[in-house]
C-alpha cells in the first residue's frame, strides 16, 4: 500500500535534509499521508494506545530506577522511599504499577481484535508473528519488574516460575541455578532481573518499529478484511485518524488516570506489602491477573514438565496461527460458525482467568453442586484453548459457507447493495 | 439497562452463593463495615482522629511493633497528624517535643571513634521496639509482631482489618479449634488465632483531646492512623486526581467534537 511518496520539503532546509536523511518523509508518508482502510472502527485505536502504554511505562521507569536498589536488603524499604519521600514519587509509582495492567488490557484488546478480523493471515503473517513476539517480551517484563519491589509474591513468584525450568530432563538443575546465580532466588537473582527489566521495553520498542514497518507494506486490515484496491477505500491518517486515535487515547487514559488516582491498589496483591521472607511461604502464591490464564494451563497438567510444555504451547501456537487457519475469508464478520467458536474462544480465556486466581480444589460457583473444581474448569478450558487453534480453525476453513462479502470497503461503507459475491465467491483467493 | 440489571443481578447471586463457601472453609471473618472520613473521591483525613490514633500508637503498640519507614517529620507533612500550615516538619513545635520524648537514638562514631547516644530528632526515624527479630520473637512467645508502616495495604480488608481484629477478642472460639496458651481467639485473623494479647482495654490510654478513650473509638483512631502511616500521601493522591480528571474529560469532549467535525464530511 506504500506507493510513491507525495511529501514534498517545502522550506530550504527541509530540501537539504531530504537529500541527506529523508527522516521527516518517512513521517511523511507513514502517519500523515499514509492510506488507511476508511471503515476502521474503535477496535483499531489499541495500536496507538498501546504505543502511548509503552513510553509512559518507560518514562516513569527511568525515574523509578534514579530511585531504586536492587538489593535484597534494601530494595523494599527504597520502594517505600520512592513512595513517601520522593516528590510525587507514589504518582509514578501507581503509572507504573497501574500502567503495566493497563499495557496488558490493551495487548488483549488489540490480540482479540485480530483474531476476529482474521489480520494474522495473508500477507500479514510477519506483522503478527511480531507481535506475538512483542507479547512474550511483555510478560517476561512484567514478571520480571514484579519481583523488583522484593515483597512475599515477588520472591515466591519468582521461585514458582524460576523452578519450572527445573522440569527440563538433565539440565533442568543446572539452568535453573544458572538463572538464579546461586542456590536460589537472591541478591544475584534480584540483580539480573533488574538489569533485565531495564533492557526489554527497549527491545520491545525496537519490534514495535519492526511490527510498524511491517503493518505498512500490506496496509491495515479493516472489519471487512477485504483487501484496500482504490483510493475511495482508504483516507489519509492524518487528520482522520490522528484524531479518531487521539479521542481512544484519551478515553483510555480517563480509565487509566481512574485506577492511578483512585484505586492503585485493586490490581495488586496485599501480600506484596509484606517484604520476601524466604522462610515464609505465602498461603496462596499467584501471579499478575494477567498471567493467570497461562498458570491455569500450567495446573491444568499433573506432570510438572507436562504443564510448562503446554504453558508455553499456548503461547507458541500464536506463532503458526497464520498457517493453521485455513479459511480464506479474513473477517469473522462473514464466517457465521467462526464466529460463535471464537466468542466461546474469549469466555474460555477469562475462564482460565479465574481458574488461575482459585486454588484448584474449591468448587466453582453453581457448577460446584455437580462436583465441577477449578482444577476441572482449567482443564475443560485448556482443552477448548487448544481445540480451538488445532482443530476448530483448521477445520472450518474447509465445511464453513462464509457469506456473501460486500464487493470493496467502500460498497460495505456506503451500504451499496451490489452482492460481494460475484466479486469474491467463497473460498476465492482474492482477497 | 434492564438486562444488564438482570445480569448484575445474576452475578451478585453467584457470588453471593460464593460466599458461603468461603466462611465455611473456616479460614477467618470478614471483617466488619464501618465508615471513615478518608473513604470515597473527596474523602480526607482528620487531623483529631490522626493525632488520637498516634497517641495509642505511641502509648500502646509501639511497646512491640515498630514504624520502620516513618521518620517522626512525616507527621508534619501536609495531610499528616501534627502538620501546620506554613511550618515545616522539621521546626514542627509538637513534633521536636514528641521527639524528645521518645527513647535516645544512638549515634557516631564521634572524633574519638566512639558511638554515643542522643536525643532523638525530628529527622530521625521512629524508634524500634526491639533490636531484631530474634529478641522480638523471644519477648512474644516466638510470634513476631510484624512492622506496622505499611500494615494496611498488606493486609486484604485494609482499614477495616485492623479495626475488627483489635476488636475482636470477645467472641467464642469453636469447640474444635485448639487454642495454645499464649495464644487467643480473634475470627478475623487468618487461622482464627493470633498471638498478640487484646490491646484495647477501657482507658488505656487517656485522650489529650478529651474524646472518652472507649476501645472502639480507640480502634477507631488507630485504624485511621495506621492507614495514614501506610499512605500519607493519600490526600494529595485524592486531590490530584480530581484535576487530572477534569482536564481530561474536558481534552475528551474537544477531541471528539473535533473528530465529528474532521469526519462530518466522509462515509464511513
Ligand atoms: C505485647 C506486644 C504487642 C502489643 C503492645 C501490640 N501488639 Fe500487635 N502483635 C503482637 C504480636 C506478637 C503479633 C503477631 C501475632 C501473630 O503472628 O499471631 C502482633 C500482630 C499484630 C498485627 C498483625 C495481625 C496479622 O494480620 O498478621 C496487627 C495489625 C497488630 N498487631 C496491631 C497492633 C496494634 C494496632 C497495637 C496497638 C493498639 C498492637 N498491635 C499492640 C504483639 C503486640
Ligand atoms: C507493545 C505492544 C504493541 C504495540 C505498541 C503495537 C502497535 C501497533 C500499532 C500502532 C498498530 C496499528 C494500529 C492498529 O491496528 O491497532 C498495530 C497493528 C497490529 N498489531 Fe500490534 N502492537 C503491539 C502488540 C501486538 C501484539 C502482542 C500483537 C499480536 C500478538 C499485535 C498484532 C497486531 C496486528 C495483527 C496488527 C495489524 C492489525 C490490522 O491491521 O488489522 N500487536 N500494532
Amino acid at each position: 500500500m506504500s506507493g510513491p511518496s507525495t511529501y514534498k520539503p517545502s522550506t530550504g532546509f527541509e530540501k537539504w535534509l531530504d537529500e541527506r536523511l529523508p527522516i521527516v518523509r518517512l513521517g511523511w508518508d507513514s502517519f500523515v499521508d499514509f492510506p488507511t482502510p476508511r471503515n476502521l472502527n474503535y477496535w483499531y485505536t489499541f495500536g496507538g494506545i498501546l504505543t502511548v502504554c509503552l513510553m509512559v511505562q518507560i518514562l516513569t521507569g527511568i525515574v523509578l530506577a534514579m530511585h531504586y536498589v536492587p538489593h535484597v536488603d534494601m530494595a523494599f524499604a527504597s520502594v517505600e522511599r520512592i513512595d513517601r519521600d520522593v516528590n510525587f514519587g507514589w504518582l509514578l509509582r501507581n503509572i507504573h504499577a497501574v500502567g503495566a495492567s493497563m499495557f496488558f488490557l490493551a495487548v488483549y484488546m488489540h490480540i482479540f481484535r485480530g483474531l476476529y478480523y482474521g489480520s494474522y493471515k495473508a500477507p500479514r503473517e510477519l506483522l503478527w508473528i511480531l507481535g506475538v513476539v512483542i507479547y512474550l517480551l511483555m510478560m517476561a517484563a512484567a514478571f520480571l519488574g514484579y519481583v523488583l519491589p522484593w515483597g512475599q509474591m515477588s520472591f515466591w513468584g519468582a521461585t514458582v516460575i524460576t523452578e519450572l525450568f527445573g522440569a527440563l530432563p538433565l539440565i533442568g538443575g543446572p539452568v535453573t541455578e544458572w538463572l538464579w546465580g546461586g542456590f536460589s532466588v537472591g541478591n544475584a537473582t534480584l540483580n539480573r532481573f533488574f538489569s533485565l527489566h531495564y533492557l526489554i521495553p527497549f527491545l520491545i520498542a525496537g519490534v514495535v518499529g519492526l511490527h510498524i514497518w511491517a503493518l505498512h507494506v500490506p496496509g491495515n486490515n479493516n472489519p471487512t478484511g477485504l483487501t484496500a484496491k482504490t483510493s475511495n477505500d482508504t483516507l489519509p491518517f492524518h487528520p482522520y485518524y490522528t484524531v479518531k486515535d487521539g479521542f481512544a487515547i484519551v478515553v483510555f487514559l480517563v480509565i487509566f488516570a481512574f485506577f492511578v488516582f483512585y484505586w492503585p491498589d485493586a490490581l495488586g496483591h496485599a501480600d506484596n506489602y509484606i517484604e520476601a521472607d524466604p522462610l515464609v511461604t505465602p498461603a496462596h502464591i499467584v501471579p499478575e491477573w494477567y498471567l493467570l490464564p497461562f498458570y491455569a494451563i500450567l495446573r491444568a497438567v499433573p506432570d510438572k514438565l507436562g504443564g510448562v510444555i503446554l504453558m508455553f504451547g499456548a503461547i507458541g501456537v500464536l506463532f503458526i496461527l497464520p498457517w493453521l487457519d485455513t479459511s480464506r475469508v479474513r473477517s469473522m464478520r462473514y464466517r457465521p460458525v467462526a464466529k460463535w467458536f471464537f466468542a466461546f474462544f474469549v469466555v474460555a480465556c477469562l475462564g482460565l482467568g479465574w481458574a488461575g486466581a482459585e486454588l484448584p480444589d474449591n468448587k466453582v460457583p453453581v457448577l460446584g453442586a455437580i462436583g465441577v473444581d477449578f482444577l476441572l474448569l482449567g482443564r475443560v478450558l485448556t482443552l477448548y484453548y487448544f481445540a480451538y487453534f488445532l482443530v476448530i480453525l483448521p477445520v472450518l476453513g474447509f465445511v464453513e459457507k462464509p457469506k456473501p462479502r460486500p464487493a470493496s470497503i467502500e460498497a460495505d461503507v456506503l451500504g451499496s447493495k451490489k452482492s460481494g459475491d460475484a466479486a469474491a465467491p467463497a473460498g476465492a483467493p482474492a482477497e | 439497562m434492564k438486562t444488564i440489571h438482570r445480569l448484575l443481578a445474576a452475578a451478585a447471586g453467584v457470588i453471593a452463593l460464593a460466599a458461603p463457601a468461603a466462611l465455611a472453609a473456616g479460614e477467618y471473618k470478614k471483617p466488619e463495615e464501618h465508615t471513615w472520613s478518608f473513604e470515597g473521591p473527596f474523602g480526607t483525613f482528620d487531623q483529631a482522629e490522626l493525632q488520637r490514633g498516634f497517641q495509642v500508637y505511641n502509648q500502646v503498640c509501639s511497646a512491640c511493633h515498630g514504624l520502620n519507614y516513618l521518620s517522626i517529620r512525616h507527621m508534619g507533612m501536609e495531610g499528616g497528624p501534627f502538620y501546620t500550615e506554613g511550618v515545616a516538619p522539621n521546626d514542627n513545635p509538637a513534633l521536636q517535643a514528641i521527639a524528645a520524648e521518645m527513647r535516645p537514638i544512638e549515634d557516631g562514631p564521634d572524633d574519638f571513634g566512639d558511638m554515643f547516644e542522643r536525643e532523638r530528632r525530628v529527622t530521625d526515624p521512629f524508634p524500634s521496639p526491639y533490636e531484631n527479630e530474634q529478641m522480638a520473637r523471644s519477648a512474644n512467645g516466638g510470634a513476631y509482631p510484624p512492622d506496622l508502616s505499611v500494615i494496611v495495604k498488606a493486609r486484604k480488608g485494609g482499614t477495616e482489618y485492623i479495626r475488627s481484629l483489635l476488636l475482636g477478642y470477645d467472641q467464642e472460639p469453636p469447640e474444635d479449634l485448639d487454642i495454645r496458651t499464649g495464644n487467643y481467639y480473634n475470627p478475623y485473623m487468618s487461622g482464627q488465632v493470633i498471638a498478640m494479647p487484646p490491646q484495647l482495654y477501657e482507658g488505656i490510654v487517656e485522650y489529650e483531646d478529651g474524646t472518652e478513650a472507649t476501645p472502639e473509638q480507640m480502634a477507631h483512631d488507630i485504624a485511621a492512623f495506621l492507614t495514614w502511616t501506610s499512605e500519607p500521601h493519600m490526600d494529595a493522591r485524592k486531590r490530584m486526581g480530581l484535576m487530572v480528571m477534569i482536564y481530561l474529560l474536558i481534552l475528551c469532549g474537544l477531541l471528539y467534537w473535533s473528530y465529528r467535525q474532521i469526519w462530518s464530511k466522509v462515509e464511513h
